[in-house]
């Protein structure tokens, strides 16, 4: 499996109302980040959480958010980030 | 706590509402409730049935306990000492940890472990926002801290102040990079090596080393704080 994104590409997190097993928080959905790592092919939790395989497996990658862009109101320094994992079927090119 | 309420009242009572969604002041929601006594008939019905069918014995959950609970922060402490001392093990450690582990005997799967090393720039914290993921090869059973909703909502919303409550200052100009450790990888934080520990061998390095500091919550222990 040939991951679709590389570390440093923009991508935008699908804003998608999806019920079950999903790894991906409410708080991110909608927002702009940018590939930190590729980890690998894993299950995919959202099948595999309601006793199926798993499978096809999905592409994972840790992306990088500014926190400003997470929060509009985050009262931190504007360089904080946060560093989440997702699936690249909840990823879009940006 | 709730939508109707009465301001008027003593915020420290016992919080008997039932379970609300946020504040009154907007703020995440602070208190967990307890464990329904549906989930915990289902566990012990899920168990008993599997031992009646000989699926697994009494003794395997015993053991699968005890081994869980075997685990202690002193082990992650050992791992933090050897990577200030050995490079090679360090970079073993950050690249491919699977491996590094080994040598501890320790087995991720199947997860993989996350290693995150604060430097003079950047400092890490590690929270699960959906539930309670925690590096327990390395780290044993988390904090009860934790898995409370108000760490969790909170250390991605406002990480330098949860970290101030830890008696945590981070000075404006470092960067406070938070993990979410929503999926497949669990995480460790390499603290940094404090001055003062020139000679020191790893088991007195291990000494300096806490939980707390390898979640990131605080730093680790300054030489001073140990004893000889």
């Amino acid at each position: 499996m040939d991951p679709k994104f590389r570390p440093g590409d923009k991508v935008l997190v699908l804003q998608r109302d999806q019920p079950g097993h999903v790894r991906t928080p409410m708080y991110v959905r909608g927002k702009t980040g940018v590939i930190e790592r590729i980890v690998g092919s894993f299950p995919n939790p959202e099948t595999l959480a309601v006793g199926h395989s798993g499978l096809p497996y999905k592409m994972l990658y840790r992306v990088n958010f500014k926190q400003g862009e997470l929060w509009d109101d985050y009262d931190g320094a504007p360089e904080d980030t946060l560093e989440i994992e997702i699936y690249e079927h909840w990823l879009a090119p940006v | 706590m709730s939508e109707t309420h009465d301001h008027s009242h003593d915020h420290s009572h016992g919080h008997s509402h039932d379970h609300p969604t946020h504040t009154h002041d907007g703020k995440p929601i602070q208190e967990d409730p307890l464990p329904s006594l549906e989930a915990q008939i289902l566990e012990a019905s899920v168990r008993e049935l599997l031992i009646e069918k000989g699926v697994i014995s009494s003794d395997d959950v015993r053991r699968a306990i005890d081994q869980v609970e075997s685990r202690t922060p002193a082990l992650g402490a050992k791992i933090v000492a050897r990577a200030w001392d050995d490079p090679e093990f360090k970079e073993k450690l950050m690249s491919d940890s699977d491996e590094a582990l080994m040598a501890f005997g320790i087995d991720m799967r199947p997860t993989e472990l996350c290693v995150v090393e604060n430097t003079d720039e950047v400092h890490n914290m590690v929270v699960c926002t959906l539930c309670s993921c925690y590096p327990r090869p390395v780290l044993g059973i988390p904090p009860a801290w934790y898995k409370r909703r108000d760490y969790r909502s909170r250390a991605v919303r406002e990480p330098r102040a949860v970290l101030r409550e830890f008696g945590t200052d981070i000075p404006e100009q470092k960067q406070v990079r938070v993990h979410d450790s929503n999926a497949d990888l669990r995480y460790l934080v390499l603290p940094q090596r404090p001055d003062g520990t020139d000679g020191w061998d790893q088991e007195k390095l291990a000494r300096l080393v806490t939980r707390d500091a390898m979640i990131g919550v605080s730093d680790v222990l300054a030489p001073a704080d140990i004893d000889d």
